[in-house]
């Protein structure tokens, strides 16, 4: 009954091809972009923010940059921490460098920088796949943690290795340091996240997503059909980095304002976790992308404050129990539905057609 | 499908309650961010202990801080700072001070409190340049900083040795972090004005894996090693010391690389290891009576209660007791018991614990006197060194509470927290 089609004819290829064919979906998607525009930026208090709205937002970028890479190109990548630290480095540089540069520009910037050794770490998929590009990555993981933490030049030789961020702003409101105002950060991020999401989600419909696949799925055959694998696996490594990168400018100068590189940017802290996104998420989906950001980020947060606020456990035992449960949750999600979160959605939708009459 | 509705609808009802819950309390908001879990575990719990039984004393023995009760939600933050950052948000409404237990916490909070404006009080650890009140408003780390735990650690070397440490080679072994690398600049300086040699010798996160670390100790011979460990990093490290027959009593922790934890993994091995302290450990001061009357004796002893006068654990009751000293203070300077956190920070301003109302708290001897003053958030820098004896498993004091090289000291943290204030454009105060 909810998702029916019928009725709802395509007379051009346009139509027909957009992002979202169904009215349904494009009424929900413009109600949900006008909530997250229009609606939040004006309830939103810091807590929400900080804890809750900028890493689910930063995280999701990050998902979706490995998502690229490892789900559309299927390039196993363990290297997430390191590029989020060339993200986070280049801004801090950036913008003690020249601090008249747009913050935003900076951002960018920044992730084209990570792009760049996004490319050069990306070398050796051209030889190697599978678990063994896995361990490759994890080595651009270890070496870009260590360099940032040995080269005193990135941390403009200050005494601890730490980074602090300085206050930008845009149109005249500040979007990093702490006097941000909570909404001012967000948008930001929101608008970062749209845009580029929107630009990761036509790629992926056009030429360059389908070599991805086309890699991903048997990289001989797609070679045969005249695929370039060095130019498939580097653009998908570039523009993989490039996500992160920016993911990584986000989570120093908007989320965090000051950091460590070995702490930060731990393959603990980042590289499993993002893996774990895209993996419960849904890979090779961009909506997986959101929900394995959302799953690995918000619930538990979601599990603590449930805990500690209304059952009133102390914070150890809800610690403890919040461990578990999420594990367990994660086994169970993956159980239940092996491609992720994302396949559960779509299977849901196939249901909600048939609702209330199923056959 | 209903399921999954209701289910994402309980998610956001759950978070928005719990962001909205903590507002609605009147009483003085003390939030602990402790970490019960984790590699730091080992050291986080009986310092947290410490301060629960402490606010619990107060609570029951004086009603509260000037009839205004105690309350101390803990946040676990497992030693981690995003974690950290949602606890101190969730929290910070209507807290009065900030004690994150952690450097990497601290240079979080230090932006964040300062814009906010809520105390933050990192006890002996955090930015050592916070020291200096006129540009660090709301940050305290009184009563010592790193750096003149490093300078004292020198100084008791250059005693050892009759002044003249020229020919001897001195290695750092630290958490490779903020926190391990605050005192290399320090030492670096130190080194240049007493001619020894430094060796840095970093140890990852979380100092589990030490081996090349202490190849490179048995190669190269230092004569001193100095120690900015925590958590499972120090017993590890003590352990591989003694397993190379390194001399124990050249082996000087700061006060973080000394508590009971630390040494009996490594059983008599660690006879004679030396490290550096604040406070005195033990448990025949008034204030152990108190809690043992007031607290443990009606069985409600925070944890198991068997961290009671261990090193860590007296060290949170020194914290906790500085934090309900600033209140006090807080509340005679404004007088009124119900005080906002803009009276607490000019409370712990002027907090003035000398040796008198050391003994009225319950202190007596246990800790060197010490002020906080508009340019001085840092007290008094004093720290003597505790040895540990490893037969009689306990901490013996083997010096007097001494100074660091202040000269050195000063002129760092002056150079430091200007660059900060010039970065971060913050006008000078205490004129």
């Amino acid at each position: 009954m909810i998702y029916k089609e019928t009725g709802q004819y395509k007379s051009t290829y346009q139509s027909d091809h957009a992002i979202f064919p169904l009215m349904q979906d494009k009424v929900a998607f413009a109600i949900l972009m006008i909530i997250a525009f229009f609606v939040v930026p004006f309830v939103v208090d810091s807590y929400w923010e900080k804890a809750i709205l900028v890493p689910f937002l930063i995280y999701s970028m990050a998902a979706i940059g490995l998502n690229i890479l490892t789900g559309y190109c299927g390039q196993v990548s363990l290297g997430t921490g390191g590029f989020m630290a060339v993200g986070a480095f280049s801004t801090y540089k950036l913008m003690t460098s020249f601090p008249d540069l747009n913050i935003m520009l900076i951002v960018i910037i920044s992730g084209f920088l990570t792009a760049l050794v996004g490319i050069l770490f990306g070398l050796p998929s051209l030889r190697i796949k599978g678990f063994y590009l896995a361990v490759a990555t994890l080595a651009s993981q270890f070496f870009l943690v260590w360099l940032f933490n040995k080269v005193p030049w990135f941390y403009n030789y200050s005494d601890t290795g730490q980074i602090t961020v300085s206050e930008r702003t845009m149109f005249g409101i500040p979007v990093t340091g702490a006097e941000a105002p909570s909404y001012a950060t967000y948008l930001f991020c929101l608008t970062l996240v749209v845009v580029f999401g929107f630009a990761a989600k036509n790629m992926i419909r056009s030429k360059i997503g389908r070599s991805w696949m086309a890699i991903r799925d048997m990289d001989i055959a797609a070679e045969i059909i005249g695929v370039p694998p060095l130019k498939t696996k580097l653009s998908a490594f570039a523009i993989s980095s490039f996500y992160i990168g920016i993911a990584g400018s986000l989570y120093f100068a908007v989320y965090l304002g000051a950091l460590e590189v070995t702490e930060s940017f731990d393959i603990m802290a980042i590289s499993f976790p993002v893996l774990f996104m895209i993996i419960i998420g849904g890979l090779g989906s961009m909506l997986g992308s959101f929900l394995g950001a959302a799953f690995i980020v918000l619930l538990p947060i979601l599990l603590k404050n449930f805990m500690v606020d209304l059952v009133g456990l102390s914070a150890v035992t809800a610690k403890h129990f919040e461990i578990t449960i999420w594990g367990l949750l994660m086994v169970i999600f993956l159980i239940v539905e092996p491609h992720g979160l994302a396949r559960l959605w779509s299977i849901a939708k196939e249901k909600l057609r048939r609702w209330p009459f199923p056959y | 499908m209903r399921l999954k509705k209701l289910f994402m609808g309980m998610a956001v009802s759950v978070i928005a309650i719990g962001s909205f819950l903590e507002v609605a309390t009147a009483d003085l908001k003390f939030p602990m961010l402790v970490y019960r879990t984790g590699a730091y575990a080992p050291n986080g719990i009986p310092n947290a202990d410490g301060f629960v039984d402490y606010y619990r004393m107060i609570n029951a023995r004086d009603g509260g801080i000037g009839g205004e009760k105690i309350v101390f939600p803990e946040c676990e933050t497992g030693y981690k700072t995003q974690v950290g950052v949602e606890c101190y948000e969730k929290h910070k409404k209507g807290a009065m001070v900030f004690q994150p237990m952690s450097t990497g916490i601290t240079y979080q909070l230090i932006p964040k409190a300062t814009a906010d404006g809520v105390t933050v009080y990192s006890t002996g650890y955090g930015r050592t340049s916070a020291k200096n009140g006129k540009v660090f408003k709301w940050i305290f780390n009184a009563p010592a900083t790193y750096w003149d735990g490093a300078s004292i650690a020198i100084r008791h070397i250059l005693k050892q040795n009759l002044g003249n440490i020229r020919s001897k080679k001195i290695a750092l072994v630290y958490h490779n972090s903020a926190y391990g690398k605050e005192p290399i600049r320090t030492l670096e300086v130190l080194a240049k004005k007493h001619g020894y040699k430094l060796m840095l010798l970093p140890v990852d996160h979380p100092g589990q894996e030490q081996k090349a670390t202490w190849l490179k100790i048995r190669k190269s011979r230092p004569d001193y090693i100095l120690m900015w460990g925590w958590g499972v990093m120090n017993s590890v490290a003590i352990k591989s010391a003694a397993s190379i027959k390194f001399p124990m009593e050249n082996f000087i922790g700061i006060w973080w690389s000394g508590s009971e934890n630390d040494v009996l993994p490594a059983g008599a091995g660690a006879n004679g290891y030396k490290a550096l302290t604040f406070n005195a450990p033990g448990t025949d001061y008034q204030v152990h009576k108190d809690i043992k009357k007031y607290v443990h004796e009606k069985g409600n002893a925070s944890g198991d209660g068997s961290h009671f006068g261990t090193v860590l654990y007296n060290r949170g009751l020194f914290q906790a007791m500085v934090q309900v000293e600033a209140a006090n203070v807080a509340q005679k300077m404004h007088g009124t018991s119900k005080i906002t956190a803009a009276m607490y920070r000019d409370g712990m301003e002027n907090v003035n614990l000398d040796a008198k109302r050391m003994e009225e708290l319950g202190f007596k001897n246990f800790s060197p006197p010490f002020k906080n003053t508009c340019e001085n958030h840092g007290g008094s820098g004093l720290a003597a060194v505790q040895q540990w004896d490893a037969k009689a498993k306990k901490w013996n004091m083997i010096t007097d509470y001494m100074y660091g090289d202040s000269e050195v000291v000063s002129k760092l943290i002056a150079e430091d927290s200007a660059k900060y204030a010039k970065e971060q454009k913050i006008a000078l105060r205490c004129k």
